[in-house]
């Protein structure tokens, strides 16, 4: 196995690249370290990208962040200006492993992991965030919700890797929210999780929303008719029921050890409309 | 209460809270566990394990892995012989399988090579060829008649008709007319209950590190909760003389029952015999989870019948316990245990054990008892309900007291039990308000204790001061507690007595750390050789001054003329008699040895708020209070540790842990993440109230602490469920899923 600590973009690139074998890309290592010590993956070449210029910043732009790809959960949470915009994002980071793993672990690395369950993208789904691809044929943006393919696979193609995620301005009344369904209150991983980010006219009528679910199918959900039976509303229990029933219609879940088909089905509704209700309050609405 | 011969009553050290002697080393890193210790040349070794629940093994060709560069020794179950006697047969056979595996996980071969890398390389060039054999894993599965044989040939005798060969153990306890007894009833309920195999969690990994040399003189290094009898069955194992094994026990991160037998030991000194070099094997976590020895999965029926005021006139109950391949009668602990802390007219326990194509049970803290006791207090809990009666009220109306005849037979002594539920009712917890969705329960406990050989010297240094030599591995405080006692007797300072865990060669046979056995045993043990030793030192002191013996006393540290006529002596300090010793016949030390009996029980009630999310089902513990009688509270805080890690363990175990198995037979979550043990956001502060009901068979009253205070959770929990959701819950662990399926088809 080698270790490349790459000085650039384009030396990653090529790395990557030209690697017949088994090639990962290191930022915060939480996930391939595990990988490697459990003996799940032999990886041949072991890119580490901490050290390329400007891939730990988070940069304002247009009104929004431009988060680089090896800035850590821990960083992301102590940056105030990303947690006033983006409240939800930063607290689905911050539930991705322990407080120690929160020194390392990055939201890139939590989305190319390309867990259903990675406990940071329902979040940026629903905040629309757009990821930054370096590759062969240069620059390209992605939505976050095209880049989970299946369990363990991403969109990205060969000599590809994720150098920054956008989050993007947003009105004044506005905000979002992230909640995650686990037997215990940490350490575990996401049974269902969901994502709303919305926002809110001056008399508090919902007037866009995005609602996205984890863990209950083989990639991140976004569901619109849940986004619809809220815009226009104030999220009285009428229209957050069909939220609720509306992501339970779109679930497509596995039973294994940490949760059944039936209990994640249900509990997806649940968590959306509790997301919502948080998501109202912080955005203003009463 | 002729509790001590001595009369000793007051107390100086025992009942303070002395800082533990290993914690410095604990929170430093320096202390030394299993996997610490190395040894010039060592080697690594690794096992290769069963990816399959039940197989025939039709051949191992371990050519390519021995031919492989680094690789020192390849040892399969061809490297041991056949032992004759059926108990070290099965421990062998599960260290290292012997035409069959019998479980996912289960040894098949081993490698001892000069690092990791080249012993995991070695074990994938080991070709195992299997014949897929059908499995069982559940328990009511594998006692049914057309079940899979996990072993052919330990079929209990007299094996009744209509149950398969697995079902390998029997027992019935009880006394009284049952017919009768529920005939008098007002009410009866009857219900099914079944619990999940859960294991006991240990921070540390089974570990040890082995050497054999040409003499065939072996030494062993382990992670252990008894060295003695890891001693006693490797060189049994090996067919070595007892004398040629030494065995140290490392300090143990851990153990809970788990670390009661062996799992690895044997396999590591193997390959060091082999290989002629020290090879040192650590389990992973999967390894942990997939071949150490959880406890049993159970099922259960209880029938109670209650009159309308709430006496309890009859109780029966059947229990169906799995303890994995190979023959266990941890049932036996459940059928005695069931209904103990009631007194009653007209009780039957009957007890199934049988083997299923999992990893073989090892012992977990008050084997067998918990699930026994969830299905009972259930009931009752059911009963309370149902007849409207307060179910502390309840509990005492029907207590077993001094000169109850227990449900297993002995008449109960001086026991704690109505005094613990006379402390729970008159807690300000049991008239604290409930809040909406939410449910309190409670439920007694108890458990046996045990007392067994114990070896303990006492040896005094020149300076006065004082070194114990034991022989049980520290795994709750016991240093300390010995220590006290040592002081305590002695009448001299803690931090002027040192405890050491000796090795195997440096004291006789001590049993298992188990049983909850070293405060009482080993403590007992310590005070006599103290004794002796004050005998030695007052003869010592007698001697210097030129008068009897006998008219010599000890008192606090000093030996002293007992009156004006044995003549006018200044005390002599601990500190002269030791300086003085060489003069007056050398070295000056106290010994005991003993089969101790006399372990009192203990019984505990646990009290439980909490809360259920009714849209998720997930539970949130927000009160919890422990009530137990200790006997006598040596230290305190270890005494409040073992009733809050109890409790906790008791709380995981009722709430989410469970061994998953899949269609296949294999162990779906063998690890940390998916094997959900209680985090500690997960808890509230465990509250305590201990109670000191003296045991009569101490010289200081000291009861066994370390088992009971598992007992109860599962009950108590299952009660503040099932009552906060108005839904009789019967099946452990009560994960969301369940709970939440439950409120559903409640509607």
């Amino acid at each position: 196995m080698r270790y490349v600590k790459a000085e650039n973009v384009a030396e990653v690139v090529q790395l990557l690249q030209d690697e017949v074998g088994v090639a990962r890309v290191l930022a915060g290592g939480t996930d391939v370290l595990v990988q490697l010590k459990m003996g799940m993956v032999e990886p041949d070449l072991i890119v580490d990208i901490k050290h390329l210029e400007g891939i730990k910043d988070i940069v304002s732009e247009d009104g929004g962040y431009r988060i680089g790809a090896a800035v850590s959960g821990a960083e992301l949470g102590e940056h105030a200006g990303v947690v006033a915009l983006w409240p939800g994002v930063v607290e689905g980071v911050e539930l991705i492993g322990s407080t120690q793993v929160q020194g390392r672990a990055t939201m890139a690395g939590n989305l190319c992991n390309g867990s259903p369950a990675a406990d940071s993208v329902p979040g940026l789904v629903a905040a629309d965030a757009v990821v930054r691809i370096a590759g062969p044929d240069g620059v390209r943006d992605c939505a976050v919700l095209d880049i989970p393919v299946s369990p363990g696979k991403i969109s990205l193609t060969k000599g590809e890797f994720i150098t920054s995620i956008f989050l993007p301005k947003r009105p004044e009344r506005a905000s979002d929210a992230y909640l995650r369904f686990i037997p215990r209150t940490e350490m575990d991983i996401a049974v269902a999780a969901a994502g709303v980010s919305l926002e809110l006219d001056a008399d508090g009528t919902c007037t866009a929303a995005r609602v996205s679910l984890g863990a209950v199918a083989p990639t991140v959900l976004l569901v619109e008719e849940a986004a619809n039976a809220i815009i226009g509303t104030k999220l009285d229990e009428a229209s957050l029921e069909i939220l609720a029933a509306a992501c339970s219609a779109v679930c497509n879940p596995i039973d294994d050890k940490r949760g059944t088909i039936e209990f994640r089905t249900e509990i997806a509704g649940v968590l959306a409309k509790r997301a919502a209700l948080i998501a109202y309050k912080r955005a203003g609405g009463q | 209460m002729a509790l001590d011969e001595n009369g000793k009553r007051t107390f100086n050290i025992i009942g303070t809270r002395p800082p533990r002697p290993d914690g410095i080393d604990k929170v430093t890193g320096r202390a030394m566990y299993g996997a610490d210790a190395t040894a010039p040349g060592m080697l690594t070794g690794h096992i290769l394990r069963s990816p399959h629940a039940h197989a025939k093994i039709k051949s191992i060709d371990t050519s390519a892995a021995e031919a492989l560069s680094g690789v020192k020794a390849v040892i399969t179950s061809a490297d041991f012989g056949v032992p004759e006697d059926d108990y070290t047969r099965d421990v062998q056979d599960n260290c290292m399988a012997r035409e069959k595996v019998l479980y996912d996980g289960h040894a098949v071969a081993a490698v001892a090579a000069i690092n990791a890398g080249v012993a995991k390389q070695a074990l994938k060039l080991i070709k195992v060829e299997y014949e897929i054999l059908p499995h069982v894993t559940d328990v009511d599965a594998a006692m049914k008649p057309d079940a899979p044989i996990v072993l052919a040939g330990y079929a209990m005798d007299g094996l009744p008709k209509g149950m398969s060969e697995n079902v390998t153990h029997h027992f019935e306890f009880g006394h009284g007319d049952m017919d009768a007894g529920f005939a008098k009833a007002d009410k009866i309920v009857e219900r099914s209950f079944t619990t999940a195999a859960t294991h006991q969690g240990y921070i540390e990994p089974h570990a040890c590190l082995a050497t054999m040399g040409g003499d065939g003189k072996g030494e062993l290094w382990v992670c252990t909760q008894g060295h003695y009898h890891v001693r006693g069955v490797c060189a049994d194992i090996l067919g070595m003389d007892a004398s040629q094994l030494r065995v140290t026990a490392s300090e143990i991160g851990g153990g809970f029952g788990g670390k009661t037998t062996v799992f690895i030991e044997p396999v590591a000194l193997a390959l060091a015999r082999k290989s002629g070099r020290p090879v040192k094997l650590v389990m992973n976590r999967e390894e942990v989870f997939r071949a150490s020895g959880p406890t049993v999965s159970s099922s259960t029926d209880v029938k109670i019948g209650m009159t309308k005021d709430g006496r309890i006139t009859a109780a029966h109950a059947t229990l169906r316990y799995q303890g994995g391949a190979f023959p266990s009668g941890t049932v036996q602990f459940g059928a005695q245990s069931a209904f103990a802390a009631y007194d009653l007219d007209a009780v039957q326990t009957i007890g199934w054990n049988v083997m299923t194509n999992r990893p073989k049970e090892a012992a977990y803290r008050a084997p067998g008892a918990p699930m026994a006791i969830y299905a009972v207090e259930s009931v009752v809990d059911e009963l309370c309900q149902e007849l409207g009666l307060d179910p502390l009220d309840v509990r005492l109306k029907n207590a077993a007291r001094k000169g109850t005849k227990s449900a297993y037979g002995p008449t109960f002594d001086d026991i704690g039990l109505e005094a613990t539920l006379e402390a729970a009712k008159a807690h300000p917890h049991y008239a604290a308000p409930l809040g909406p969705n939410q449910g309190r329960g409670l439920s007694c406990g108890f458990w046996f204790n045990f007392g067994g050989n114990t070896c303990v010297t006492m040896n005094l240094n020149f300076d006065g001061t004082v070194g114990i030599t034991e022989g049980n591995p520290d795994i709750g405080g016991s240093r300390a507690s010995i220590s006290m006692m040592a002081a305590e007797e002695l009448g001299i300072s803690y931090d002027k007595v040192r405890t050491i865990v000796a090795d195997t060669n440096s004291l006789g046979h001590n049993d298992i750390t188990d049983g909850s056995r070293v405060t009482f045993a080993v403590g007992l043990a310590t005070i006599k050789a103290a004794r002796e030793a004050i005998k030695v030192m007052c003869a010592r002191a007698a001697k210097i001054w030129d008068i009897d013996a006998d008219a010599v006393y000890w008192e606090d540290g000093f030996a002293k003329p007992s009156g004006p006529n044995a003549g006018a002596f200044e005390p002599m300090s601990i500190e002269e008699i030791a300086a003085s010793s060489p003069n007056t016949g050398g070295p000056i030390a106290g010994h005991h040895e003993v089969n101790a009996d006399g372990a009192g029980v203990s019984f505990g009630v646990h009290l439980v708020d909490l809360e259920v999310d009714p849209e998720t089902g997930a539970t949130t513990v927000l009160r919890y209070t422990v009530f137990q009688d200790a006997g006598k509270a040596v230290h305190p805080d270890y005494v409040e540790g073992q009733m809050q890690g109890g409790a906790v363990q008791g709380i995981g175990w009722a709430l989410n842990e469970e061994y998953i198995y899949g269609q296949d037979g294999r162990l779906q979550n063998p690890g940390l993440l998916d094997y959900r043990i209680p985090v500690a956001s997960d808890l509230p502060d465990i509250d305590t109230v201990i109670l000191e009901i003296p045991n009569p068979g101490h010289p200081y009253g000291v009861r066994g602490v370390g088992e009971t205070p598992i007992v109860p959770p599962l009950a108590a929990i299952s009660n503040a469920v099932s009552r906060s959701i108005g839904l009789r819950m019967s099946a452990l662990p009560m994960s969301p899923p369940k709970i939440l399926k439950a409120l559903k088809s409640k509607g």
